[in-house]
């Protein structure tokens, strides 16, 4: 085995992986502020918004995230209103269309996620805040979406994974991320076992602290869900 | 204070589609009055509770706390509270107990009961914390403060419960069938601190099956019959030879 190789193969790769983490935490982020909204558009209560999420959820769910990321890419340019519009020395960056493209569809994936969740709030619980005298955001704020994390939190994290996998199809759209930049080197080096091998590595060490991460905040959610520590006690 | 009523209800109706639950409904607490509410199941005692702090809205009526009138409007068609603000202030002055307690079950005890004086009453979480030490010590879990709520019996669950509303020092405490998920062994605890707190002038309206309770606790009794207040009086009355047919037959299914 060609040691040199790979640690040479490792040391670039490692180079483009800030851009790898840049589009997964702007994606994933955005995305987590834009499923908010369509959430809220979903459950608010007026009937067009909530068709509109509806729709939203529907496409972005139900097409391609590599077929929404070349419309974004190639398609946006071809109207003339978005080339000569304010926005189009960003939207003209291939980092933007990507971050932009995983963005959308991630939202729509995790807006239906928080809206299990959110349906799995006892209603009871609402009831007793509401009892209380809360309403409003701040019925939502302590209530609501500390209940609603809970549940959604194990398939949100593997929405979270599946975007960090998904950053690579932005090497498709001219960004040099990690599998971009692999692929590079492998058409330098014909040697697509080895920095395949590499690149893959990268990703599941990668995902390994993502899936920690989201563990460890799930353990500490999830208090209230285990027997009480000082002793060991039959539950009721 | 000897004038106004703590809480006053006017002819109160509601209905669920076609089927009239509350036909016009009365009623007035006065400070330190406890009144039990009976009923058979269906009768609509729990939805008139319920009205009392717009968890439903009835339909017409007119609700009073401690003189201050519940302002509704008509919005579709439907009865509906003109202002959510004011709602939040009645519901904060207006303790509710449920039959299926509804702690929130990712807060430990304490949290649970300092949880409406800190957000709904903004008030300094260190004086919250120090009041909710005393009241879970009231009702006997003080060794409870820091479990979360899956790890207490029913009737601890209902005793944290009844400290949650406390904490809010609501002007009256509202009770829906607080004994009915409980074991039996677990009634009397229950029970004994609903006691204390009529003892202590706490102004209460328990919807109960719990005969002894109404019997000789409270200082009123109402029997609901059809959404209608079929017959009311002091217990004594009530339970005693002037009883109405009606309540008399009811009363016999318990064994009274």
């Amino acid at each position: 085995m060609d040691f040199d190789f790979l640690s040479s193969t490792m040391v670039t790769l490692i180079k483009a992986l800030p851009v790898t983490l840049a589009l997964f935490a702007l994606s994933v982020s955005i995305g987590c502020v834009l499923a908010l909204l369509i959430l809220w558009m979903r459950v608010g209560g007026n009937r067009y918004l909530s068709a509109f999420a509806k729709a939203y959820v529907f496409v972005f769910r139900g097409s391609p995230l590599l077929i929404q990321m070349f419309l974004v890419f190639y398609g946006l340019a071809q109207f003339s209103f978005i080339r000569n519009g304010p926005l189009w020395p960003l939207l003209r960056e291939p980092f933007v269309c990507a971050v932009l493209s995983l963005a959308l569809c991630t939202a729509g994936y995790s807006a239906e996620i928080f809206r299990g969740g959110l349906r799995s709030v006892p209603p009871r619980e609402i009831e007793a805040a509401r009892s209380i005298g809360m309403s409003g955001f701040l019925l939502v704020r302590r209530i609501i979406a500390p209940i609603a994390l809970r549940y959604a939190l194990p398939a949100y994290s593997t929405e979270v994974v599946l975007m960090m996998k998904s950053t690579s199809l932005a090497s498709l759209v001219t960004v040099w991320e990690v599998t971009g930049v692999a692929q590079r080197l492998i058409s330098h080096s014909y040697r697509t076992m080895e920095v395949f091998l590499c690149a893959a590595a990268i990703y599941l060490v990668l995902n390994f602290i993502v899936l920690q991460a989201m563990a460890l905040l799930e353990y500490s959610l999830s208090r209230h869900l285990r027997a009480p520590r000082q002793r060991a006690r039959p539950e009721a | 204070m000897a004038d106004t009523a703590r809480l006053s209800v006017r002819d109160i109706r509601k209905s669920f589609g076609a089927h009239e639950v509350l036909r016009g409904i009365s009623l007035e607490a006065r400070d330190g009055d406890v009144i039990s509410v009976l009923g058979a199941s269906g009768s609509g005692k729990s939805t008139f509770l319920r009205c009392i702090n717009l968890l439903e809205i009835a339909d017409t009526g007119e609700i009073w706390v401690d003189g201050e009138q519940i302002r509704m409007a008509q919005k579709g068609g439907r009865n509906h509270p003109a202002s959510q603000r004011q709602v939040d202030h009645i519901r904060s002055e207006l303790g509710m107990v449920f039959q299926s307690f509804n702690l929130w079950s990712h807060m430990t005890i304490l949290q649970n009961v300092i949880e409406g004086p800190v957000h709904v009453l903004k008030r300094p979480r260190a004086a919250c914390v120090e009041e909710a030490h005393a009241l879970l010590k009231k009702v006997g879990i003080a060794d409870k403060a820091d479990s979360y709520p899956a790890h207490l019996s029913g009737g601890q669950q209902q005793r944290a419960a009844i400290a949650r509303a406390l904490a809010m020092k609501p002007k009256v405490m509202l009770f829906d069938e607080p004994t009915s998920a409980l074991d039996p062994e677990l009634v009397g605890e229950v029970l004994r601190v609903m006691r204390a707190l009529a003892e202590e002038g706490m102004t209460m309206l328990v919807v109960t099956h719990e005969m002894s309770f109404a019997r000789n606790v409270s200082n009123r009794v109402i029997f609901m019959k059809e959404g209608q207040i079929e017959s009311s009086g002091a217990p004594e009355a009530m339970f005693g030879a002037g009883a109405s047919p009606a309540f008399r037959q009811f009363f016999g299914h318990f064994g009274g």
